[in-house]
């Protein structure tokens, strides 16, 4: 049986998942577990004194209590993902002994009977600091005389990049237009509903320990467990249980508590288990995104860009887990446009802040809001519709393989495969009804409302290296074992897989069962993130899968008398094509192929052991490309945003499962529009999270989505068999700046009220944007000509939030 | 986010819990709802000795009655009671206006009326409710009862005139004259939200459409529910006029005072008051806006 790729069949995991039967890991069943507790720094900043836990070895129910110092056998830095030789590397120690860096950071670990006595313990510890200055901001980190972030460090700059194509200053000089803008995104969380949590198992009578580990990267972590630890691979074993609920990015970090929660497992010969609470997860799991954008675009008459010029600050946080992030946003700013001359520079900061690095989207959403935020501008200042800005500029779907003049954060030419830019961007408008919207738009003015339209458009690197692979089995009862290095974290890796592999094989799904992230069961792998697995993984079971094929043919036309081609597969049979009598099941296939004879010699031609493994290292990079499309309305009065309208243009390639594609876009913009209007873990000047609760960390609920439209477009990455491309983070990616750039257009009408040179109040909405009142940036040549024009509210911030609004309108004087 | 070690008590009657409150009032909390009290706990933000929980001490504290010209509400009444009773809803509307905005129904099932006003949360809607409306908190202890006004209640931040041994029994409301309309208007960034500010107001128009009483009160701008005497005065005695919001709206601004925070600046908490006054009497008023 064919076709099961590209069908919407319904994914397997959700019966026991939406009848509360999934098996998170605190579901887990290990008996005489202890519960683990870490003390974690209340300061940003500060050097330890000492640390007495001599009352909290003392508390009922305390096992034992653990310092940094305590445990010099892992006192040692864990690795960033990843690295550069210019990188200022600061040491990421399990526990540090000397300085803390930011508010959460363990200090100590309690190991109790339970949670609740090891968290009494917590509180009898006394630690005595000296406080610190602390850095909560890049700018901050940047400022001259800055303090430093560590104290042992030489300056706050953990690595500048600079990427260029051309010579973005020479034509910056020369260009008949000139535009330059600053943006700024704050940070933002994965907010997984299950936290991260560790439990471990020592066997003494064999010297391994099983570890089970909410990661996205069960096989990183055995490899890093297996350096710090000086122990060989095979003695660990990194389980992800097969529902770990959400990763977003932060589980595919490494962190301190993974090295700490085994080895406290085997000093102390007990099974242990940490469930990180909410509290924890708000100043410990990894965040992203807070990055400042000085973005400068030179532009012909016509709109046509000549050339972008990007200097970017990264917020690196407290350590440096890997630079992915931020080479992710310096080759995201050109996105699907021509641009002959590119120049980006970064610099990325330490701050005393949670450790930042990937969250869904991972750089990309905030290269897309200065991108897409200076393709607006540029609309308005030519007085030109914002769609017919971005036509002009984009890449041609003939142009492809398009090579950008950059390089990709997984060292490779930044070459996009394949995409047809401009029919995403007219689908996409066609599916909003962009004509009829400007009209209502303009309607809604003349009445005073405030509605305004927003689109942005951009090109996601996904599929990355290097490899992932995938062996298939066919086991003795006669079904066929997928097993998967990736770990899913419920994304339907047991729907999907088994649709990639019953295509293959040309069997029923029903016989094939998935299995997931156990290091136990496949030696090799890298983990889900990038939007990586269905271009990586999928091609490497869809390869197995033909083998295995072959291998189930080859067995069975032995078995029969016939040729291989003779064969095919009916339910769990496979028959000789002309002869229906003729046919041997899977599970016969198995017991000779795969059982055999005790000490007899196998038939003649069988071959034995059906199994196959595969591996796919794709040459390089895919790239998805998305447009999305919002109509809002902006209250002026409260500065509330309302999403009126939203559409989706997606194109991640070829399909396997159309309804789980729309599951990730709509859930991706989920936490686009949490980005885009709500979600800020706001930090004060001293490096205290102020927003560390769901009290104040505004996470959007199903009341604050609005409904969506998507529209499909599907050009086949050439890169791999199944032409597939990533699905995980195009919903979140351009949200922030199509809401961004919908909201300044909806406050572009109030500029009227005030009125412009006639001092008449003007609520026609005829005029067309920019219009008398064009606007000029700061360090624009006609700023001072243009200064007594009232200029319209702008929005430089994502998250959109109504105080931002409000902010934004009175500064705009109104 | 454990709580620390306690020892729970489930009195079965009112005199019960006061025994147990007026033995270790000092040490001791209420337990009715647990939807602010637990998470608090659990937080270790605040640490109890002893917890009483008030919810077995017996069934007429669960239901609010429609009495003649009062409303009583006594302890257990779950805010989700209130806000689908029919009874309350045809002498008071206001609470079936303001109690779909307080949290989500889940919370709003278990969380009581009584509790949220002894929580004193100052962004809270029912104790701005409670500020328009003629409402009188009776207090009981082992001591004995006494009544108070929300005037009086409500003194800061998280604090009541509840003293350590006093359990809040039942709010009392006297039914509104005739020709009293009330509103409630509230500006929140996400549904279900503590407001970033909520105004309460209520009217009391004569024969002739001019108002003869009213009260505003706003959330979100004070340590407590903070009314607006100056804007009250300057709808008293008009139609509700244009003229007359403008004035309320200046009068309300000019009477806040708040304080920013990383939700909202001071300023926009003060121009949310003043939106909100426009709008909570435009809706008395009648406008659709």
């Amino acid at each position: 049986m064919t076709g099961t790729i590209g069908a919407s069949v319904k994914r397997r995991e959700d019966d026991r998942l939406l009848t509360g039967r999934g098996r998170y890991l605190d579901d887990l069943d290990l008996p005489d577990a202890l519960a683990i507790a870490f003390l974690r720094s209340p300061h940003a900043h500060a050097k330890i004194n000492s640390i007495d836990v001599d009352e909290a070895l003392q508390a009922p129910g305390v096992v034992a209590v653990y310092r940094g110092s305590d445990l010099m056998a892992i006192h040692k830095p864990l690795a960033p993902k990843v690295q550069h030789p210019m990188l200022k590397e600061l040491p990421r120690y399990p526990i540090p002994c000397e300085e803390v860096h930011y508010v959460g950071e363990p200090v100590a670990v309690v190991v109790a009977e339970n949670r609740y006595l090891a968290e009494d313990a917590l509180e009898l510890i006394d630690v005595d600091y000296d406080v610190l200055p602390a850095i909560s901001s890049t700018a901050a980190a940047l400022a001259e005389g800055a303090p430093l972030a560590h104290s042992d460090a030489d300056s706050n700059v953990a690595v500048t990049l600079t990427q260029r194509c051309g010579d973005a200053e020479a034509a910056l000089n020369s260009a008949p237009n000139r535009l330059s803008g600053e943006f700024r995104v704050m940070r933002g969380g994965g907010h997984s509903m299950e936290a991260r949590a560790v439990a471990a198992r020592f066997e003494p009578a064999t010297g391994q320990v099983t570890v089970w580990d909410t990661t996205q990267s069960p096989h990183y972590a055995r490899q890093q467990l297996s350096m710090i630890y000086e122990m060989a691979e095979d003695d660990i074993r990194v389980i992800a249980p097969p529902d770990v609920g959400g990763g977003f990015g932060p589980k595919a970090q490494f962190y301190g508590e993974e090295v700490v929660v085994p080895w406290v497992a085997m000093l102390l010969g007990r099974t242990v288990k940490w469930v990180e609470d909410r509290q924890e997860n708000f100043v410990s799991a990894m965040m992203e995104r807070g990055q400042t954008h000085r973005i400068e675009v030179g532009f012909d008459d016509d709109g046509k860009l000549l050339a972008v010029r990007d200097h970017i600050e990264h917020d690196q946080g407290a350590y440096c887990a890997g630079l992915q992030v931020p080479s992710i946003t310096t080759s995201t700013v050109p996105g699907p446009y021509k641009i002959p001359n590119i120049h980006t520079e970064l610099y990325a900061c330490y701050t005393n802040m949670v450790p930042t690095s990937s969250v869904r989207g991972a750089g990309r959403p905030q290269a897309v809001f200065a991108m897409e935020r200076m393709m607006d501008r540029i609309a308005e200042h030519l007085d030109l519709d914002p769609a017919e800005v971005r036509r002009r500029n984009l890449i041609q779907a003939d142009e492809f393989p398009y090579r950008v003049g950059i390089t990709f954060r997984d060292g490779s030419p930044l070459t996009y495969d394949s995409g047809d830019f401009p029919a995403l961007l007219e689908g996409t408008l066609d599916k909003l009804d962009y004509e009829r919207c400007k009209r209502e738009r303009d309607q809604a003015r003349a009445e005073g409302r405030h509605v305004g339209i927003g689109i942005a458009v951009y090109v996601e690197g996904c599929g990355l290296g290097p490899y992932e692979g995938a062996k298939l089995r066919l086991d003795n009862r006669g079904k066929i074992l997928v097993t998967l290095a990736a770990a899913g974290q419920g994304q339907g890796y047991e729907t999907v897989y088994a649709q990639i592999a019953a295509e293959a094989i040309g069997v029923d799904m029903d016989l094939i069962e998935v299995v997931t992230g156990d290091t136990g069961r496949i030696p090799f792998g890298q983990g889900t993130f990038a939007s990586r697995i269905t271009a990586t993984a999928g091609p490497a079971v869809y390869n197995a899968g033909h083998q295995l094929r072959e291998r189930l043919k080859d067995t069975a036309a032995h078995l029969l008398g016939c040729a291989p081609g003779d064969i095919e597969f009916d339910g769990d049979r496979a028959t000789f094509a002309g002869d229906a009598e003729k046919s041997v099941s899977l599970q016969e296939i198995a017991r000779v192929a795969n059982i055999g004879k005790h000490g007899i010699t196998l038939p003649k031609g069988i071959k034995p052991a059906i199994e196959v493994s595969s591996y796919f290292a794709p040459e390089r990079a895919a790239y998805a490309s998305g447009a999305h499309a919002a109509v809002v309305e902006v209250d002026p009065d409260t500065g509330g945003v309302k999403v009126l309208k939203y559409v989706i243009g997606h194109d991640c390639g070829n399909v396997i499962n159309p309804r789980l594609v729309d599951g990730q876009v709509i859930g991706g913009f989920a936490h686009g529009i949490g980005n885009a209007l709500y979600e800020e873990p706001v930090y004060d000047a001293e490096g205290q999270p102020q927003a560390a609760s769901y009290l104040d960390y505004t996470l959007v609920s199903a009341a604050e989505v609005p409904r969506v439209e998507l529209f499909h477009l599907h050009t086949p990455s050439p890169l791999n068999p199944l032409g597939a491309k990533g699905a995980g983070e195009g919903g979140t990616i351009p949200a922030p700046a199509a809401i961004a750039n919908a909201v300044e257009d909806a406050l572009r009408s109030i500029r009227h009220r005030g009125g412009v040179e006639d001092g008449r109040p003007d609520h026609s909405g005829k005029q067309p944007p920019g219009g008398r009142a064009r606007h000029r940036l700061e360090g624009d040549a006609d700023g001072a000509r243009s200064a007594t024009i009232q200029r319209s509210p702008r929005i430089d911030y994502a998250p959109v939030t109504p105080h931002r609004v409000a902010t934004a309108v009175r500064e705009a004087g109104h | 986010m454990k709580p620390g070690r306690f020892t729970y008590h489930a009195p079965r009657s009112l005199d019960a819990a006061l025994a147990l409150l007026a033995e270790h009032g000092d040490e001791a909390k209420v337990l009715a709802g647990g939807q602010s009290l637990v998470p608090m706990l659990n937080f270790r933000l605040a640490q109890v000795d002893h917890l009483v929980d008030i919810n077995r001490i017996g069934p007429e504290f669960a239901g609010p009655k429609v009495t003649g010209d009062t409303v009583t509400i006594p302890a257990l009444v779950r805010q989700r009671v209130l806000e689908r009773s029919a009874e309350v809803a045809a002498v008071l509307p206001v609470f079936a206006a303001a109690l779909p905005q307080v949290a989500h129904p889940q919370i709003r099932n278990r969380g009581t009326v009584c509790g949220s006003c002894a929580h004193a949360d100052p962004a809270a809607e029912l104790p701005t409710v409670m500020s328009v409306v003629d409402s009188t908190f009776r207090i009981a202890s082992a001591r004995g009862t006494r009544e108070v006004d929300a005037a009086d209640f409500f003194q800061f931040h998280l604090t009541t005139a509840l003293e350590p041994d006093e359990l809040l029994t039942e709010v009392a409301i006297r039914v509104p004259q005739p020709g009293t309309r009330m509103a409630f208007k509230e500006f929140a960034t996400r549904r279900g939200d503590f407001a970033l500010v909520a105004v309460a107001a209520s009217a009391t128009v004569d024969e002739s459409g001019t108002v003869t009483a009213c009260r505003i009160a706003a959330a979100g701008v004070a340590p407590t529910p903070q009314r607006l005497h100056d804007a009250e005065a300057v709808v008293i005695g008009s139609t509700v006029d244009d003229e007359a919001i403008a004035a309320a709206e200046a009068a309300a601004s000019a009477a806040v005072d708040p304080t920013g925070d990383i939700h909202a600046t001071a300023e926009h908490r003060r121009r949310l008051t003043a939106v909100l006054v426009r709008r909570a009497l435009a809706e008395i008023k009648g406008d659709q806006s």
